[in-house]
C-alpha cells in the first residue's frame, strides 16, 4: 500500500502508467512538450542574451562592471553609474514600498471591516494595472516637476544636510525615478503581504490575544515572526520587479551617466539606459555594451528571482511540517 | 524556524503594565494602516484623475480615425489602435494554447517533484524583465530579418505564456477530484476527462487570466522597442511583417518629444490605454464571479 501525501490529493496528479489509453500518450505527450518547450525557451532566452553580449565581454572583460563611463566617440563604456543607478533606485523603492505595503495588506487582513476591506483592494490592484509607460508619463510631465517645485525643496530645506539631500534640484532625477518604482511595486508587495497574512492561522494570533496582549502586539510577537520568511521573499520579488521596470524609469531619471550622491541629480539605470539607447547607438561596441547591459540586468533579476523562489518554497516545506 | 522560544522579551504577560500606553501604539498602528491604505487609493485617482482631465478634451472622432503624423501636424491614434489589436491578438492566440497545455501537463499529468520544477520554471520566466525578453526576441529574431509586427506578439507571448498558466494551473487545482474520479470510473478516458470536465467547469478562471495578462501584456512598452518600433509606413497599416506603431510606443514618443500638442495627445492616447486595461480588469472580475457561482453550483 502507497501513502498518500496531501499534495496529490488536491491536485489531480494521479499519474498511473498502466493502462494507458492511445489518447492519453498523445495528449500527455503534446502537453509535457509544451511544458517542456517553455524550459527550453528559458534557457535559450538566458543563452541568447549572454551570447549577444559576447562581443562586448570579450572586448571589455569583467572590468566593464566597475568602470563609469559612456562614450561612444572614444568607444570607452562601462556599467558603474547603471548598477548604480538601478541598486539605488530599486532599494529606496523597496525602503519605502515595504513598510506602506505591510501596513496596507494588515489594514485589509486584520483591521477593515469586509465590505470596506473588498473596494479598497480592488483599488490597490488597479494601481498595479497602470500601464508603466502611462505612470512614466504621469511622471515625467507631472510628478516630476511637483517633486522640484514642492517636496524637494521642502526635503531640502529640512534634511539638507543630508548629503543625499543636498544640491541643485532637477525634474528628472534618482529620487522621482525611486518614487514612480515605489508607486508599482506597492500594489505588487501588499498583495502578496496579504496573502501571506491571510494564511498566519488564527490559533496563534487568537493564543496571544487570550494572553492578553493588544491585536497589534499579536500581530507584532506572533503574526509577523510566522510571515518574516514570506515577507523576505515578497521584498525580493518587489525588488525583482523593480530592477528590470525599464520604460517608466527612462521617462523620469532623466538618463545622465554619472553616479552622484545627491538623490536629486538625473542618472540611469541599466534597463533606462537600454530602452533609451539602443536605436541610437550608432558603433557596433555600443550596441554590443547595451546587450552587455542587458546581460547583466537579467543575471540581476534572475538571481533575485531565483533567492525568492528559493525561500517560498523553504518556508512552504517547514510549514507543511509545522 | 517557527519555534517560538521563551525569550523575556517576547513575553506577551510580562508587558501587562501600562495598559493606556499599549492601546495607544494599538490606535497609532491603526491610523497609520488606515493611512497608507488611503495614500495608494489617493495615488491611483490622482493619476487616473490627470489622465482623465488632460486627455478627455483631446479626444475627438479624427483622433480614432487619423493616423500619427510622422511629421508636424495634429494627427491621431489610429495605427496605433490598429497596430495593438493585430499585436496583442496574435500575442494571445500563440501564448494561450501552449499556457492551457502547460498548466494542464502540470496540474493532471506531472508527478509532484515535476510539476514543483515546471512551476518554478513558469515562475522565473515570470521574473524575466520585459526588457530582457524584448532584447532576446531582437538576437533570435529580428537581427537579419528586421522588425515585425509577428516578433513583438512572440516576445510579448513570452511575458503572458506564464502569467496564464500559473492562473490556470491554479483554477485547475481548484476543481474538485471528485468530479474527476466520478467521470474516470464511468470510464471516460483522461485526456477527454480534462477536456470535457475539468477545462469546463475551470472556464471562468481560466478567462480571468487570460483577460488580466491581456491587459498587462497591452500596455507593455520595452519589448515592442526591439521589435517593432521602426515604423516605416505612413498611415494604418495591418502588414504584420512590418513594424507597426502600437499604443503604448505611441505614448513613450509622445512623452519623450519636446512639443506640448505631442503632450496632449500622449494624455489623450493614455486615456484610451488606461479605459481599455480597466474595461478588461472589470471583465476579469465578473469571469471569476462566473467561476466561483459553477464551482459553488456543482
Amino acid at each position: 500500500m502507497t501513502s498518500t501525501t496531501p499534495e496529490e490529493l488536491s491536485a489531480g496528479g494521479y499519474a498511473s502508467r498502466r493502462r494507458m489509453r492511445p489518447g492519453d500518450i498523445v495528449f500527455q505527450g503534446v502537453a509535457f512538450l509544451a511544458a517542456a518547450g517553455v524550459t527550453v525557451l528559458l534557457g535559450l532566452l538566458a543563452y541568447k542574451v549572454v551570447a549577444q553580449a559576447w562581443p562586448a565581454i570579450r572586448h571589455f572583460g569583467v572590468s566593464f562592471v566597475w568602470t563609469n563611463a559612456w562614450n561612444p566617440n572614444n568607444d570607452v563604456f562601462g556599467a558603474a553609474s547603471f548598477i548604480f543607478g538601478t541598486v539605488v533606485t530599486s532599494f529606496i523603492a523597496l525602503l519605502i514600498a515595504t513598510p506602506i505595503s505591510i501596513a496596507i495588506a494588515l489594514f485589509l487582513t486584520e483591521i477593515a471591516p469586509r465590505r470596506i476591506a473588498a473596494p479598497i483592494a480592488t483599488v490597490v490592484e488597479l494601481l498595479a494595472a497602470i500601464p508603466s509607460v502611462v505612470l512614466g508619463l504621469w511622471g515625467i510631465l507631472v510628478f516630476g516637476p511637483w517633486m522640484n517645485d514642492h517636496l524637494e525643496p521642502g526635503l531640502k530645506s529640512a534634511f539638507g544636510f543630508l548629503p543625499i539631500l543636498s544640491g541643485p534640484t532637477y525634474q528628472a532625477g534618482i529620487l522621482p525615478a525611486a518614487l514612480i518604482l515605489t508607486i508599482m511595486i506597492v500594489p505588487i508587495i501588499s498583495a502578496l503581504c496579504r496573502e501571506l497574512f491571510s494564511r498566519i492561522p488564527r490559533d496563534l494570533t487568537d493564543g496571544s490575544l487570550a494572553l492578553g496582549s493588544t491585536k497589534w502586539e499579536a500581530i507584532r510577537r506572533v503574526g509577523l515572526p510566522y510571515a518574516a520568511p514570506g515577507i523576505s521573499a515578497v521584498m525580493l520579488l518587489g525588488l525583482g520587479r523593480a530592477f528590470g521596470e525599464a520604460i517608466a524609469v527612462a521617462q523620469v531619471i532623466g538618463g545622465q551617466v554619472a553616479i552622484s550622491r545627491s538623490l536629486f541629480h538625473p542618472g540611469d539605470t541599466l534597463g533606462a539606459r537600454i530602452a533609451l539607447q539602443y536605436q541610437g547607438a550608432t558603433t557596433g561596441l555600443e550596441t554590443n555594451s547595451l546587450l552587455y547591459l542587458g546581460a547583466i540586468l537579467m543575471v540581476i533579476s534572475l538571481v533575485t528571482n531565483v533567492a525568492a523562489q528559493g525561500i517560498v518554497s523553504r518556508f512552504e516545506k517547514a510549514r507543511r511540517l509545522h | 524556524m517557527t519555534a517560538f522560544e521563551l525569550d523575556p522579551r517576547n513575553d506577551i504577560t510580562a508587558r501587562s503594565s501600562g495598559l493606556a500606553r499599549r492601546r495607544a501604539t494599538e490606535k497609532i498602528v491603526a491610523v497609520i494602516a488606515i493611512l497608507s491604505a488611503l495614500l495608494a487609493c489617493a495615488i491611483l485617482f490622482v493619476v487616473l484623475g490627470t489622465v482623465l482631465s488632460k486627455g478627455f478634451s483631446q479626444l475627438d472622432l479624427t483622433f480614432f480615425t487619423k493616423a500619427k503624423p510622422l511629421f508636424g501636424q495634429k494627427g491621431g491614434i489610429a495605427d496605433a489602435l490598429v497596430g495593438s489589436a493585430l499585436i496583442v491578438g496574435m500575442c494571445a492566440a500563440f501564448a494561450v494554447p501552449v499556457a492551457v497545455l502547460v498548466a494542464i501537463y502540470i496540474s493532471e499529468y506531472a508527478k509532484p517533484a515535476t510539476a514543483v520544477f515546471f512551476r518554478m520554471v513558469l515562475d522565473v520566466l515570470n521574473g524575466v524583465p520585459a526588457i530582457i525578453v524584448g532584447i532576446f526576441i531582437y538576437g533570435l529574431l529580428v537581427v537579419g530579418h528586421g522588425q515585425s509586427a509577428i516578433y513583438a506578439a512572440f516576445a510579448l507571448s513570452i511575458l503572458m505564456m506564464p502569467m496564464v498558466a500559473r492562473a490556470t494551473q491554479e483554477v485547475l487545482a481548484l476543481v474538485p477530484r471528485s468530479l474527476r474520479e466520478a467521470s474516470l470510473a464511468l470510464g471516460v478516458p483522461r485526456w477527454r476527462t480534462v477536456y470535457s470536465i475539468v477545462l469546463p467547469t475551470a472556464i471562468g478562471g481560466i478567462l480571468t487570466g487570460v483577460v488580466l495578462a491581456v491587459a498587462r501584456v497591452a500596455g507593455e512598452t520595452a519589448p515592442l522597442l526591439f521589435t517593432s518600433s521602426l515604423i516605416t509606413t505612413n498611415g494604418v497599416s495591418t502588414n504584420v511583417s512590418q513594424a507597426l506603431q502600437s499604443l503604448p510606443l505611441a505614448i513613450f514618443e509622445f512623452s519623450e518629444s519636446p512639443s506640448p500638442s505631442d503632450h496632449a495627445a500622449g494624455w489623450a492616447a493614455a486615456l484610451v490605454l488606461i479605459a481599455f486595461v480597466l474595461l478588461m480588469n472589470v471583465l476579469a472580475k465578473t469571469f471569476a464571479g462566473l467561476k466561483r457561482r459553477k464551482l459553488e453550483g456543482s
